[in-house]
């Protein structure tokens, strides 16, 4: 337990920057950092409840949070070249909605985007808000969402894993582009117009990447259940939100 | 263990495709540096002429790209020492479970 405490330490406490898809300090205006703020807040409270009640239960989850996180952080590290000759780089967030369920990935998100504002700069805290709703809501949702659909459909595991990764991936950026679309409408075709010239940026560029992060979820979940750590049926169970309810029921019995 | 080493081969198969992504992007993209995706955004929108000024600026920011780059290094490094003890942690457990 203090191993594991001394892990997820190391983690919160040392700077790390980690997703590209970051809006810009500044380049939100204010009504839109207020607004997007605002809306992000509910996932904070959601989120801190879920990932407190997931260690209340069950105290081991503390390194699988702390596996989420390394995951997220090492793929976000690695900037890689993409077709259209920019840069960009995978979220991990699919393979931490796998493991501890969407409503955990709000703080685990957050986390991240706080440590990358304040030392390097990328992001911002204007933008905390609406980056994080992007991250860590949109692209956990999704991911879950694709992988559930798929699954019901009778498609194989691994596919389903891959495209609710990729498919997750995706989404953030572009609810990123919608973002920055409502922000800054084009002058002359308005709203449409300048979506799709972010959709532009940023859409081509994360194809490859979110191919990659797909494939690199689906080899670190191989390993994870070729050491039977965990069994294919266990993945993207929604444990996190039905716990809540249980428990709040639970406490309002007694 | 025959389900084992089909992770194993599926996995190999999985990291050369990864590989080969950002080979074949590098070759793509040409001439270009490569530059962030989110930066370009920010670009655009200063390009767009509607004279929007970004009306706050970054706390603090690496004061240059040589402490950029260690604090990049420096989360890969820590983030891949925690994924790979927790799976060192589990592989030991199976064949401690195995070995008995």
């Amino acid at each position: 337990m203090t191993k594991k405490n001394l892990y997820l330490f190391a983690l919160l406490f040392v700077p790390f920057p980690a997703f590209s898809m970051h809006i810009m300090e500044g380049y939100l205006p204010l009504e839109w950092s207020v607004v997007w703020s605002l809306v992000f807040i509910p996932f904070i409270i959601v989120g801190t409840k879920s990932i407190k009640q997931l260690i209340a239960q069950s105290p081991e989850k503390r390194m699988v949070l702390a596996m989420v996180v390394a995951f997220a952080f090492v793929l976000s590290s690695l900037k890689m070249p993409s077709v259209t000759g920019s840069s960009s780089h995978a979220t991990g967030m699919a393979f931490g909605t796998a493991l501890v369920g969407p409503s955990s990935m709000g703080i685990v998100g957050t986390i991240v985007l706080l440590f990358q504002v304040f030392l390097l700069a990328h992001g911002g805290i204007t933008t905390l808000g609406a980056n994080a709703f992007a991250m860590a809501f949109i692209g956990p949702v999704v991911s879950y969402i694709v992988f559930k659909v798929l699954k019901k459909s009778g498609i194989k595991f691994r596919i389903s894993l891959f495209s609710a990764a990729v498919i997750g991936n995706l989404a953030t950026y572009v609810f990123t582009s919608l973002q920055l679309a409502l922000a800054h409408p084009d002058a002359s075709s308005g709203i449409g117009g300048a979506f799709i010239k972010f959709i532009g940026i940023f859409g081509l560029t994360q194809v490859p990447v979110a191919i990659v992060e797909g494939l690199l979820t689906v080899m670190v979940v191989n390993l994870l259940i070729g050491n039977d750590f965990v069994k294919e049926s266990e993945l993207f169970s929604f444990k996190a939100f039905s716990q809540i309810k249980t428990r709040g029921v639970a406490h309002g019995t007694k | 263990m025959a389900q084992n080493k089909q992770f194993k081969l599926q996995n190999y198969i999985l990291l050369i495709i990864c590989l080969l992504i950002p080979i074949i992007a590098l070759y793509v993209g040409g001439d270009s540096e490569f530059g962030g995706a989110d930066g370009m955004a920010a670009e655009l929108i200063d390009a767009e002429g509607n004279g929007y000024v970004p009306w706050i600026d970054n706390i603090w920011a690496p004061p240059g790209g040589e402490t950029e780059s260690l604090l990049f290094s420096l989360q890969s490094a820590i983030g891949a020492g925690v994924l790979f003890y927790f799976i060192g942690f589990i592989k030991g457990k199976k064949a401690g479970i195995n070995a008995k």
